[in-house]
């Protein structure tokens, strides 16, 4: 069972007296899986622990049952993107990818064939032959993805990858983000943006200040959040009407008017109930109902109600 | 040893030549080895420009002792080495480089010995040479008599002694300084620590001093420099350490160093300090 996830029990990590996480549990199923939370909540600290760059103060880590004390095992079917802007003086983006590649124990020309592939894959064969060094910070980043999964690991952990990434680039990168996530892999990624991620993932990590605040679908976690009202947008012909029958309800918290007159911003603590009174006002009164949608139910305004902070960075 | 080990220790072994040698950072330790390179070849020429000589062979035997001892044991291998081996983890560390090695299926003992047999090819290529290059111009200006002393005198054992010896003082202080830079934040100053320790090895109890690099070196040089007047009083004379043991015990100590450096290398963590 475990063989199939990554996870997390009770793993706490500190950095002498400061806090990097804490408690932490989670098991993550395959699929593209995003890390969301402010700067120093931990995702970085998230992804060294699951590749066994540091280890934990406290508690278990398993990436597809195998433990990330053993790199030797580990590595072979993970890749890990990291945060650090930095490469080996004097290579080129090949002898980069291409030297790596060789600690695996593969012959030459089976090197060589998978350093062309990820070039290509990455949109870096036309800068290969040119020393890093030289390489705009796009192009780094390119690079640095390519590296990451020249060995075409099963997990695949990314931190920040759609950073210094142009428009089309990161277009590109969700792509293939979304096509190894569908091949059955764990995408692991941590954004600061939200509106890219939440597009992007099966299932959400919300990290802040070191602890994880919700976990999972984007639906889910939403729901998680019971006794926050849930703000609901409704179009219709007379939302004055719906608004009056509201106010008698105890588990509406506020209603609004939209500035147009034909939309009703409501926020409630009992989302159920709520649908049931709509559809027997709509029986009653035959009102005429354009759309009515959750207003926040994307990763978004969760973040920005669990974190409470400014959100989109 | 399994077949993917061997692949593992070669690759690493490439990658560190080729990021490495003849690297433009590492200029001071091709300048220390050619220092003494220069010399020698500046006597040879000056001294052929004054034909009869004010000096005899055996001086410029005694003179090379006295350079190899001093100048190579204690300064040019030694700083070199320090150079080459404690950059080898501290210098990833600063350039935040480290995590692609620790990424890829390397156990980290295979990376110890990759790395380290990488510092050592680079030492040994470019000390070992430089003693046998100071070694011929030293006494060059004799001419044949020079040829002589090494093909039908002692000379080539002589000169075959001090390479070996120059190697394993780079086996022996890339050990000490691999480890250096594993576990500590400025090399610098545990060198200075094992520098101070080395020179006074001579005053130290016979057991001390076989804690030491420099020891196992100097009973293996072909010619001895005695220790001049002053400090000569406090000198603490172990027996004299025959190869079969120096050798060995040299190879033992650096053993040892390796695998604590091992030791520590699967422990290490990457905090490159924010
Ligand atoms: N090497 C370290 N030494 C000391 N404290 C650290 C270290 N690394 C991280 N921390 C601390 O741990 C906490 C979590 O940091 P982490 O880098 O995991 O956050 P993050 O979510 O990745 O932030 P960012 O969005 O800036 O990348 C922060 O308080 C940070 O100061
Ligand atoms: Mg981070």
């Amino acid at each position: 069972m475990s063989d199939s996830l990554v996870t997390f029990s009770n793993v706490s990590r500190f950095y002498g007296e400061v806090l990097g996480i804490n408690k932490v549990s989670l098991s993550i199923p395959p699929g593209i899986t995003s890390l969301v939370g402010p700067n120093g909540s931990g995702k970085t600290t998230l992804m060294n622990l699951m590749c066994g760059l540091i280890r934990p103060t406290q508690g278990e880590i398993g990436v597809l049952g195998i433990s990330p004390q053993h790199p030797e095992r580990l590595c072979r079917v993970l890749g890990y993107c990291a945060q650090f802007d930095a490469f080996p003086k004097g290579l080129t983006g090949y002898q980069f990818v291409y030297s790596f590649l060789r600690m695996f124990g593969m012959s030459a020309a089976e090197c060589d064939q998978r350093t062309r592939t990820v070039l290509q894959l990455a949109g870096m064969t036309e800068a290969a032959n040119r020393t890093v060094a030289a390489y705009s910070k796009g192009m780094r980043q390119r690079i640095k993805l390519a590296q990451a999964i020249a060995h075409d690991p099963r997990v695949v952990v990314l931190d920040e990858p759609l950073n210094g990434l142009d428009p089309l680039a990161r277009a590109e990168a969700i792509a293939l983000f979304r096509q190894w996530g569908d091949e059955g892999r764990h995408v692991i990624v941590s954004s600061h943006i939200l509106h890219e991620v939440d597009r992007i993932s099966d299932q959400v990590i919300l990290l802040s200040h070191g602890y994880v605040v919700a976990e999972g679908q984007i639906h889910s976690v939403r729901s998680e959040v019971q006794e926050q009202p849930m703000q609901i947008l409704v179009r219709c012909d007379r939302p004055h009407v719906l608004a009056a029958r509201l106010f008698q309800q105890d588990h509406v918290v506020e209603a609004k008017l939209t500035s147009d007159g034909k939309g009703l911003l409501l926020r409630t603590r009992d989302a159920d109930r709520f649908y049931l009174l709509l559809n027997r006002v709509v029986l009653e009164s035959g009102l005429e109902v354009e759309s009515v949608a959750p207003a926040d139910d994307d990763v978004s305004s969760v973040y920005q109600y669990l974190i409470g902070e400014g959100a989109s960075v | 040893m399994n077949a993917l080990w061997i692949a593992q220790v070669g690759a690493v072994l490439r990658l560190e030549l080729k990021k490495t040698f003849l690297s433009r950072r590492g200029w001071w330790i091709y300048l220390l080895a050619l220092g003494p390179v220069g010399l020698t070849l500046i006597h040879w020429l000056f001294e052929a420009g004054h034909p009869g000589g004010r000096h005899s062979l055996g001086d410029d035997v005694t003179a090379f002792a006295a350079l190899f001892l001093l100048y190579y044991l204690r300064a040019g291998i030694f700083f070199g080495c320090m150079g080459i081996f404690s950059n080898l983890f501290r210098g990833e560390m600063l350039e935040r480089t480290l995590h692609y090695y620790f990424l890829t299926p390397l156990r980290r003992e295979i990376l110890v010995v990759g790395k380290y047999l990488a510092g050592l090819t680079v030492a040994l290529a470019v000390f070992v040479t430089s003693v046998v290059l100071s070694f011929l111009f030293i006494g060059r200006h004799f001419g044949a008599a020079y040829s002589d002393y090494i093909w039908h005198g002692p000379g080539l054992s002589q000169l075959g002694w001090y390479a070996l010896v120059a190697a394993l003082a780079c086996v022996g202080y890339g050990a000490v300084f691999l480890m250096c830079g594993l576990l500590f934040k400025n090399p610098m100053i545990a060198a200075a620590v094992v520098w101070v320790w080395e020179g006074i090895n001579p005053f130290l109890p016979t057991l001390l001093k076989k804690i030491s690099v420099i020891f196992y070196l100097k009973s293996l040089c072909p010619v001895q420099v005695p220790v001049p007047p002053p400090f000569s009083i406090m000198v603490i004379d172990a027996e004299a350490t025959p190869a079969w043991v120096a050798v060995p015990g040299l190879l033992a100590v650096a053993a040892i160093l390796l695998i604590y450096s091992a030791i520590s290398a699967r422990q290490a963590e990457i905090n490159y300090g924010e």
